[in-house]
């Protein structure tokens, strides 16, 4: 029952004794014995302290904040016009029918649905390719294909954006030049595929450096195996690799699942750019307009809370079906 | 060496306890925390101000008041100050000095980040004009900031291409509904200027041109929303109109294809403020010398005013230990001549003291050397600016705006440009009812 190893010489000077029932004859055994069973708190300390601290208050004054309210009381001006009351659920209610966080979930959920399966069927695609025995100069093309990870969110999002807009873009010079029809790409539908291309563009290298380092921990001999068998590199891929690296994908899809909705920086960034980003284009969008633009705290506390549990309930929904779908698998 | 010093700091710790005296009777009226206890060195202010080289005109004074040192800490502009000053202030470490803009001031004495200085601004109102003196007072008894900038609207046109077009500069906007039309006639693939959903600045200061009063108070505090009053609504169906029309762009300012239309001439326009110049020099520097300033064209021939576009003041915090000597130094930076000088050479403002607008402080501006009487005109032009009357919600009013007049101006639509008033009406109604002020809609 005994978890916490003892030295060699305790566990001769305590003797049978020493399992913890805790009627050790003398004092002097134990008193070690305690210290060492106390040990492992005062190593956790700093982690349980700096996560109380930096995890455990600041969700803990979040909530608090969200389930309050400004006051104003009379004009509203000057000292003691406003006072912080108590609101119960409202501000919850507030998140629940304002239309404008409900849309921008919807829009979240649009642009995943193109970056997520975009992303990891190329993450996958490069990674089974620098995989195989014929990728020629292999680390240069993983260089390659990660580079753009490297690049800051900002910097991509303001590069790209760049491109887009028809009178600096290259590109649209181009177009003009071979007479091709010029898409706006910051309207209705466009816009989505060119956040998503951002995010493609930057995600595909981190997701592929994922996917192939699993793929590299597969023992070889098992191809060896699978070749002997008469499977071709196609079989192998799809038979052996793409199984054994599930786990390896699910996790892939789990961090972008999250990353879709938190997106922010790109079409923060844009938003300048163009008449048809409205300021609560994304959840977090709409969370930074209350609590930064229109200091409204509370509700942006409450709008986070909300976000945040469903993200969470969202996450673990997920991760059970994963494991039950891998689960069923290997049995 | 450290003789030298140690002689030094006792010499400016006796000034330092002279200083005190002063501000020591204000410690306790203020009834704040007292400040004695650190009796020593100079009097140590921090200045929140987003403007460059602001430290350079603090240094003037450093210099001069060495036992009051100014510290200028950097900020962002707009709307991330704010809701950083708020959140210092319930911290209670909010910086003694604030660089405020005028549309700003009522959200944050509503939140109780200024303090009223009147007590120590002695004469001062008469520095200002009547109209920039009512925006720091909110036309209370009290006096939250000292006017440091202003931006009145001018109307800024292309000489060259006006020229050679043949277009005149309208002196109505009826007129201005005119010359677009035939600016876009003459050059097709040109616009006279555009309508940007992304700066409610302009927009406000258009409508307050117009006479549209967006907040008001009466005096038993309760407010009044009139953001879709006629004045404004007048405006707005004039831009949409013109808009739909396609004689007005419709791409938002600030952007690289707006630097570009400015610059290749596609635009032959701009509806701007007094700070213009500074702008075109890096958006159109190919256009240097081909610029020319009118003042804006009115609603009725023969009318003379302006709405303003931007424009800040320096106020005290509530959180300050040293009001006395921070309003000092309010007063100081934008009213002293030296500080005025200072203002307008490095920080390239364009003064809101009277006496800093007429006078050799103001230099044409290079990039306006075909127009020597820049400055007289300016300061005509700015003794004409509208009243304006501010809210404690203006960053609601403000992002409504951007949201549904960018989709109003998407679709070139002046019945969306309508719509999009009365939402913007109803977001700053209901953001304001919310938060439990006595409001009603005009």
């Amino acid at each position: 029952m005994t978890s916490v190893p003892l030295k060699g010489s305790d566990r001769i000077a305590a003797g049978p004794l020493a399992d913890g029932t805790g009627t050790a004859p003398s004092v002097r055994p134990s008193r070690p014995r305690r210290r060492g069973r106390s040990a492992p708190y005062w190593f956790l300390v700093p982690t349980l302290a700096l996560f109380a601290a930096f995890t455990v208050v600041p969700i803990g004054y979040s909530i608090w904040l969200s389930l309050h309210k400004v006051k104003v009381k009379g004009i509203g001006l000057g000292k003691g016009a406003r006072e912080q009351v108590w609101n119960g659920f409202g501000n919850y209610t507030d998140v629940f029918q304002d239309s404008e966080f409900g849309h921008s979930v919807l829009r979240a959920f649009g642009y995943g649905l193109i970056v997520i399966p975009t992303m990891l069927g190329l993450a996958l695609l490069f990674a089974l390719m620098l995989d195989t025995p014929k990728a020629r100069s292999a680390p240069l093309a993983r260089l390659m294909i990660f580079l753009p990870y490297a690049v800051p969110g900002i910097i991509a999002a303001l590069m790209w954006g760049f491109l887009y807009l028809p009178d600096v873009s290259p590109f649209y010079y181009l177009l003009d030049k071979f007479g091709l029809p010029q898409p706006d790409l910051f309207n209705g539908g466009n816009l989505y595929l060119s956040f998503a291309n951002i995010a493609v563009w930057g995600g595909t290298g981190f997701n592929m450096i994922v996917i192939y380092t699993a793929l590299r921990a597969i023992p070889r001999d098992i191809y060896e195996a699978a070749r002997i068998d008469g499977a071709s590199d196609l079989h192998i891929a799809l038979k052996i690799k793409i199984p054994i690296v599930m786990p390896a994908l699910v996790l892939t899809f789990f961090f972008s699942v999250i990353a879709t909705l938190q997106v922010f920086t790109e079409p923060m960034a844009l938003k300048p750019l163009t008449n048809n980003l409205q300021s609560t284009w994304s959840p977090l969008m709409a969370i930074y307009d209350s609590a930064f633009l229109k200091s409204d705290i509370y509700g942006a506390s409450a709008t986070t809370v909300v976000l945040a549990l469903a993200t969470f309930v969202l996450s673990f929904t997920l991760l059970r079906i994963s494991d039950r779908y891998t689960g069923e698998d290997r049995a | 060496m450290s003789i030298h010093s140690r002689q030094i700091s006792r010499r400016s710790v006796l000034a330092g306890a002279a200083a005190l005296g002063l501000t020591g009777t204000l410690a306790a009226c203020g009834g704040s925390d007292d400040d004695s206890g650190e009796s020593g060195g100079p009097v140590k202010l921090t200045y929140w101000s987003w403007a460059p080289n602001m430290e350079k005109v603090a240094a003037i004074w450093n210099k001069k008041n060495p036992d009051i040192t100014v510290t200028v800490s950097k900020q962002a502009s707009g709307a991330e100050i704010l809701s950083k000053l708020i959140t210092a202030k319930k911290a209670g470490n909010a910086p003694d000095l604030i660089q405020v803009e005028y549309q700003s001031l009522p959200t944050l004495v509503s939140n109780d980040v200024l303090a009223d200085i009147s007590k120590y601004a002695g004469d001062t109102k008469s520095d200002f004009s009547e109209g920039l003196w009512g925006m720091v007072t909110l036309g209370t008894d009290a006096v939250y900031a000292i006017p440091q900038d202003s931006g009145p609207l001018m109307f800024y046109y292309r000489e060259d291409l006006f020229k050679k077009h043949g277009l005149s500069v309208p002196k109505t906007w009826t007129e201005f509904a005119e010359t677009a039309r035939a600016a876009k006639k003459a050059v097709p693939d040109a616009y006279l200027t555009t309508f940007s959903s992304n700066d409610p600045g302009l927009f406000a200061g258009l409508a307050q041109q117009a006479g549209g009063k967006w907040w008001t108070v009466d005096g038993s505090g309760k407010w009044t929303v009139g953001v879709d009053d006629a004045a404004t609504k007048k405006v707005t169906e004039f831009w949409g109109g013109l808009v739909q029309e396609g004689v007005i762009d419709n791409q938002p300012m600030y952007t690289p294809p707006w630097n570009q239309a400015l610059n290749k001439g596609t635009h032959l326009a701009w509806v701007s403020a007094v700070w213009a110049p500074g702008v075109l020099v890096s958006s159109a520097p190919e256009t240097k010398g081909k610029w020319r300033m009118a003042p804006l064209p009115q609603w009725k021939a023969g009318d003379n005013v302006t709405g303003s576009w931007g424009g800040s003041s320096t106020g005290v915090s509530t959180d300050s230990k040293h009001a006395e000597a921070a309003a000092k130094f309010a007063r100081w930076i934008n009213t002293d001549p030296q500080a005025l000088a200072a203002l307008v050479k490095e920080v390239a403002i364009y003064p809101a003291a009277t006496k800093g607008q007429s006078g050799d402080i103001l230099t044409t501006p290079e990039f306006f050397s075909n127009q020597k009487d820049f400055y007289t005109t300016a300061a005509e032009i700015a003794a004409t600016t509208a009243a304006s009357a501010w809210g404690p919600n203006v960053q609601t009013t403000y992002t409504a705006f951007q949201d549904n007049f960018g989709k109003a101006t998407k679709a070139k639509k002046e019945t969306q440009f309508v719509s999009a008033l009365g939402t913007m009406q109803a977001k700053t109604f209901d953001d304001m009812k919310k938060q439990g002020f006595e409001v009603a809609e005009a």
